[in-house]
C-alpha cells in the first residue's frame, strides 16, 4: 500500500492504495464516484475519461500513484452545486445520449476540450478552412457512443462553444 | 376507435431520466453498492476448445493476496444441466457454467477467481494453470456446409423455409437475372457498458443487480440454471448501458456472480472486460447468403431466391432470418427462402440489433439495386414499379403500408438524381456515389401488465419490469401516463427494471414502447375508470377527469383528491392483450435510405458524406427520442456497411480482434450530418397508441444504401461486408 494524495472535484482525499490500481478504480472503488465509467479499461473507448489539472485523460490508462497531488474533475464536479454546467443542460436539451453509459466521459472530454479551443491547441483536422463542427467531431472521436448519439453530441458542444466565442 | 387524446405524448419532451445521466447519478449494474461490500470476481477463461480439462492448478491462485476463493468445476455449487429444460427456449433455459471438466468454445469460463478487490483476482486469474485435451472442432460455417442442417425455428419468422409459385420455371423464363453469393461478417452488439452482474444471497433468496433487457425472464434462467423458486429471485436493473440484443439473456458473468455469491456467502461482482465480452456475450454469426432474382424485360420481379448458411453455437437454439425482409418486400410470382445453420463449438450465437433486417437488408436490397440496374431502371423507380399490394409470402393484407410514401419524400429530400454512370462524378481526388435501400421490419406487440398508484396528493407511480436501455422508456412511458390521465408530467414518476413490479416483455424486437406503453396506457384508463365512477357515486355526473395538484378537475367541478382516494393510494393495474390486436394483417414499420459517399481515387478509403431516412413508424411517442433512436439505428448500419468484422481464427475458434482498437463501431468523426425524417401517422391496427416499433428501423437498409454508393462511385460491386477500402484497391477506376 502506498499513500497518496489527490484532489477530486476540489475535496482532497488521502488514502493507501494497491500501486496497481488505476486512477478509474481509485475514483470508482476507492472513493465511490461512481459517475465514471468503465467501459473497456483500455483506452480505447473514452467512458472513463476525466480532467485531470485541465486536461482530458483516460483515466482506466492511468496509475493512481502518478496522479499524487493532482486535481481531478470528474462528472459529478462539473455542475456548480444545483447550477448545471451548460455541457449538462445541452447534452440534455440536445438528446446528446441515450443510454447514458458513455455520458460522463463524453462530458468531461467536451469540457475540457472547450478548455482547448480557449487556448487555440490545434488538432489534427486543424487549418484555415476546417468546419468548425468538423473540429469537434475529431476532437470527440476519441469517445465511443454505442447508441449514436454523435451528432446530437456535436449539436449540444457546438451550441455551447459557440456561445462561448 | 377512439385516439387517445394526445398533448404530451408526441412532443419532444427531454428524457427524465436526463438530469441523473448527465450527473453521473444513473445507478448502472457495476455502481450499485450493497450494505455488505461486494468480492469481485475474475473469469478465467478456457485458453482452447472444444476439449476435456485435464490439468487445472489453482493452488498458486488460492494463496495469493486477497483471494477469497476460486470458483471451478470441482467445487461450483450444484446446477441444473445446461439447456434444460429443453423446451424453455434459449433465453429461459439453464445457462450453467463450470459444470464439468467439459469446455465448448474458446475463451468459456473454466474458473472465477473471487478475491477482495479487482486487481487482487486480476492477478491471480493469471496464476491458474489449466491444460485442456482439444479434439476437433468445427468454427466455420462454410468450410462445413455439408454438415449444415435445418434449424428448428428462425428467431423472428414463423417458418424456416418458404416456397411460393415455381421459382425454377420463373427464373428460367427471367430477361435480367442476379445470381451471386454474398456475405456479410461477424459482430458483436459491443454496448458501452460491459455485461455486469453483483448478486447476493439472503439464505436461499438471491438478489440480482444487473445490466439487462428482458427481466421476466432473466428470473427463469437463474430458476432454471440453479434449481430454485421463481420467488426467490429478485433481478434490480435501473439503468441499462446499451443491449442491442447482448442483454436479452443472462450471460456468463451473472451465472458466475450467483455460483460465486453463492459459495463464498457474500455478494460478488463479476464485469466482464472487453475482451471476455467477445467470447462470454453474444455475437451475431457469419453468413453466407445467396440471392437469386428474376425479372421481365419491364422491371417487375418474377422470381426471388434467398439461401442462407451461418453458424448456430452448439446447445444453444439461435438461428437469425436474413431473408425475414425477402419475403416481405416486393411483389413476385415466384418467392423461395432457406435457412441453414452449422452446429459449431463457437461462443453463443444470438440476436444484435435488427436480427434478420440488418444483415437481410445488407444483402437483399444490394442485390435489388444490382437488378434495377440490370433492367435499366431507376432504383426508386424499381422499387416502387416492384410495391406489393399485398405480403408477397402469404398473400395477407397489410395492416398498413406507407413504403412508396417514404421512396417518394426521401428521394424529394435528398435530392436524387436517378442512378449516375459508376464512377462518372469526381471531385478532385475523390469518386462521388449515391444510393439509395429500402428498410423494413416486423411490427410486434407482445403481452405487458403495468400497475398504476395514485396518491391524494396528485401524485402518480407507473410500475412494470420494462427496462431503459437507452431507448427511452422512463419517458414515453412518463407521457404515456401523464396524457391518460390529464396529469402534469412531473407528477408521474415511472419505476423500472425490478422483477417484482408487473410483467412486461421487456426491451427488443422494437416491441417495448408499444408493449409497454399500452400496458401502461390500459392502467391509466383503469384508474380514470375508477375515478369516475368514485365521482358518480358522489352525485357528479361526469365522463372525463383531470388531475391538478391535489385536486380533480372535471367539467363542473374540482373535487379534492383525499374525498375519492384514502390516504394509502389508489393502486390500478392495467395490460395489453396482444390477441386483441391480432386482425391477421402483416404489420411492418417501413423507411426509404438514402446515402452520399465519397471514395478515394488513389487509396479507396470510403467516407460517408450524407444519410438520409424516411421513416413510417405510426406514431411518433416522442419526437426527440424518436430520432435518437433512428439516428442511432442508421449509425449501426454504417457500421455494418463499412466497418464491424469479428474476425474469427478458424484453426482455432477464437476471435481474433477482442477490443475497440480492432473491433471498429463508427466513431465521431465517422458520422456526417444524418437527416431523420418520421412520417406523421396513426397505426390504427397495432396497438392502442397507434405506434410501431423504431428501435431496429433505421439501421434496415442504411448499410445497403450505403454499400450502393459505394458502387456508383466506384463501379465496383463488393458483395462482401464491411466493404473496406481493400475490397475497392486493385479495381479502382483509373484517372
Amino acid at each position: 500500500m502506498k499513500a497518496i494524495k489527490i484532489t477530486v472535484n476540489g475535496r482532497t482525499h488521502e488514502a493507501g492504495i494497491d500501486s496497481r490500481r488505476t486512477l478509474l478504480d481509485f475514483i470508482r472503488d476507492t472513493l465511490n464516484l461512481t459517475g465514471t465509467k468503465k467501459g473497456c479499461d483500455h483506452g480505447q473507448c473514452g467512458a472513463c475519461t476525466v480532467i485531470v489539472n485541465g486536461r482530458r485523460i483516460n483515466s482506466c490508462l492511468s496509475l493512481a500513484l502518478s496522479h499524487d497531488g493532482d486535481e481531478v474533475t470528474t462528472v459529478e464536479g462539473l455542475a456548480e452545486g444545483d447550477e448545471l454546467h451548460p455541457l449538462q443542460r445541452a447534452f440534455i436539451d440536445h438528446d446528446a445520449f441515450q443510454c447514458g453509459f458513455c455520458t460522463p466521459g463524453q462530458l468531461c472530454s467536451a469540457a475540457a476540450l472547450l478548455g482547448e479551443f480557449r487556448e487555440g491547441l490545434p488538432s489534427a483536422v486543424s487549418g484555415s478552412h476546417t468546419p468548425f463542427v468538423e473540429e469537434i467531431r475529431e476532437r470527440m472521436s476519441g469517445n465511443l457512443c454505442r447508441c449514436g448519439a454523435y451528432n446530437h453530441i456535436v449539436d449540444a458542444i457546438a451550441a455551447v462553444a459557440g456561445e462561448k466565442r | 376507435m377512439n385516439r387517445p387524446s394526445s398533448s404530451i405524448v408526441g412532443t419532444p419532451m427531454d428524457r427524465v431520466d436526463g438530469l441523473a445521466k448527465v450527473t453521473g447519478q444513473a445507478c448502472y449494474a457495476a455502481d450499485y453498492r450493497g450494505d455488505r461490500g461486494a468480492a469481485e470476481g475474475y473469469i478465467v477463461e478456457a485458453p482452447a476448445a472444444p476439449g476435456r480439462i485435464v490439468r487445472l492448478d489453482v493452488e498458486a491462485a488460492e494463496q495469493a493476496e486477497g483471494v477469497i476463493a476460486v470458483i471451478t468445476h470441482r467445487n461450483a455449487p450444484r446446477q441444473r444441466p445446461h439447456g434444460m429444460p429443453e423446451d424453455a427456449g434459449r433465453f429461459t433455459q439453464s445457462h450453467a457454467l463450470l459444470e464439468r471438466d467439459r469446455v465448448r468454445y474458446f475463451g468459456e469460463p473454466i474458473a472465477l477467481v473471487v478475491a477482495e478487490t479487482l486487481e487482487q483476482a486480476r492477478h491471480a486469474a493469471k496464476l491458474v494453470e489449466v491444460e485442456i485435451d482439444c479434439g476437433e472442432g468445427t468454427f466455420n460455417p462454410f468450410e462445413n456446409a455439408a454438415s449444415a442442417v435445418k434449424p428448428d425455428s428462425l428467431d423472428g419468422a414463423d417458418q424456416v423455409d418458404t416456397d411460393k409459385g415455381d421459382f425454377d420455371t420463373e427464373y428460367a423464363g427471367s430477361d435480367h437475372r442476379v445470381d451471386a453469393d454474398y456475405h456479410t461478417s461477424a459482430q458483436h452488439a459491443a454496448a458501452m457498458e460491459p455485461h455486469t452482474t453483483v448478486a447476493e444471497w439472503d439464505g436461499d433468496d438471491l438478489t440480482v443487480h444487473m445490466a439487462i433487457q428482458i427481466v421476466s425472464s432473466a428470473v427463469e434462467a437463474f430458476s432454471n440454471t440453479l434449481g430454485i423458486d421463481k420467488e426467490r429471485i429478485r433481478i434490480v436493473s435501473p439503468f441499462t448501458g446499451g443491449g442491442f440484443g447482448s442483454k436479452l439473456g443472462i450471460h456468463n458473468e451473472a451465472v458466475l456472480a450467483a455460483l460465486a455469491a453463492k459459495a463464498v456467502d457474500r455478494p460478488v461482482r463479476v464485469v466482464q472486460t472487453r475482451r471476455n465480452l467477445f467470447s462470454n456475450a453474444p455475437h451475431r454469426s457469419r453468413h453466407r447468403q445467396k440471392l437469386q432474382l428474376g425479372a421481365d424485360k419491364k422491371g417487375r420481379l418474377k422470381a426471388i431466391r434467398h439461401a442462407s448458411l451461418a453458424a448456430m453455437a452448439r446447445d444453444y437454439p439461435f438461428a437469425e432470418a436474413p431473408a425475414s425482409p425477402t419475403r416481405a418486400s416486393y411483389a413476385v410470382p415466384a418467392l423461395r427462402t432457406t435457412h441453414r445453420v452449422v452446429k459449431a463449438d463457437i461462443p453463443k450465437v444470438d440476436s444484435m440489433r435488427a436480427p434478420g433486417e440488418a444483415i437481410g437488408t445488407l444483402t437483399f436490397e444490394t442485390a435489388i439495386d444490382e437488378l434495377a440496374e440490370a433492367c435499366g431502371i431507376d432504383p426508386v423507380e424499381f422499387r416502387l414499379r416492384n410495391e406489393p399490394d399485398a405480403d408477397p409470402q402469404t398473400g395477407k393484407p397489410f395492416a398498413d403500408r406507407r413504403l412508396a410514401e417514404c421512396l417518394r419524400q426521401g428521394a424529394a429530400d435528398f435530392g436524387w438524381q436517378g442512378r449516375q454512370a459508376p464512377g462518372s462524378r469526381r471531385q478532385g481526388r475523390k469518386l462521388l456515389g449515391c444510393g439509395m435501400a429500402t428498410a423494413i421490419r416486423p411490427n410486434q406487440l407482445n403481452p405487458a401488465e403495468a400497475e398504476a398508484h395514485l396518491t391524494p396528493d396528485g401524485r402518480l407511480r407507473v410500475r412494470l419490469d420494462m427496462t431503459d436501455i437507452g431507448t427511452g422508456s422512463y419517458t414515453i412511458l412518463t407521457q404515456i401516463a401523464a396524457d391518460a390521465l390529464s396529469i402534469a408530467p412531473d407528477r408521474v414518476t415511472v419505476e423500472l427494471g425490478d422483477s417484482e413490479f408487473p410483467e412486461t416483455a421487456g426491451s427488443g424486437g422494437s416491441f417495448g414502447a408499444a408493449s409497454s406503453g399500452s400496458a401502461v396506457y390500459e392502467a391509466c384508463r383503469e384508474m380514470v375508470e375508477q375515478l369516475l365512477s368514485r365521482l358518480n357515486e358522489q352525485g357528479h355526473t361526469v365522463n372525463s377527469v383531470s388531475i391538478d395538484g391535489d385536486r380533480v378537475m372535471t367539467g363542473e367541478a374540482s373535487v379534492p383528491l383525499a374525498t375519492l382516494i384514502d390516504a394509502g393510494g389508489l393502486t390500478v393495474t392495467g395490460e395489453i392483450d396482444p390477441d386483441n390486436y391480432d386482425s391477421g394483417e402483416k404489420n411492418y414499420s417501413y423507411g426509404a435510405q438514402f446515402a452520399e459517399v465519397e471514395v478515394d481515387a488513389d487509396t479507396g478509403e470510403i467516407r460517408l458524406r450524407r444519410l438520409l431516412g424516411v421513416f413510417d413508424a405510426g406514431r411518433i411517442l416522442n419526437q426527440k427520442t424518436a430520432r435518437s433512436q433512428l439516428m442511432g439505428g442508421m449509425i449501426f448500419g454504417i457500421g455494418g456497411a463499412l466497418l464491424e468484422q469479428s474476425l474469427m481464427d478458424d484453426r482455432y475458434g477464437s476471435f481474433m480482434n477482442r477490443d475497440f482498437a480492432e473491433y471498429h463501431i463508427a466513431v465521431n468523426r465517422d458520422v456526417p450530418d444524418l437527416q431523420v425524417r418520421m412520417l406523421a401517422g396513426y397505426s390504427e391496427k397495432s396497438n392502442p397508441l397507434g405506434s410501431k416499433g423504431l428501435g431496429e428501423l433505421g439501421i434496415c437498409g442504411a448499410g445497403p444504401a450505403i454499400a450502393n454508393a459505394v458502387y456508383e462511385a466506384t463501379g465496383i460491386r463488393v458483395r462482401k461486408f464491411p466493404i473496406h477500402m481493400e475490397d475497392l484497391l486493385p479495381s479502382l477506376p483509373r484517372s
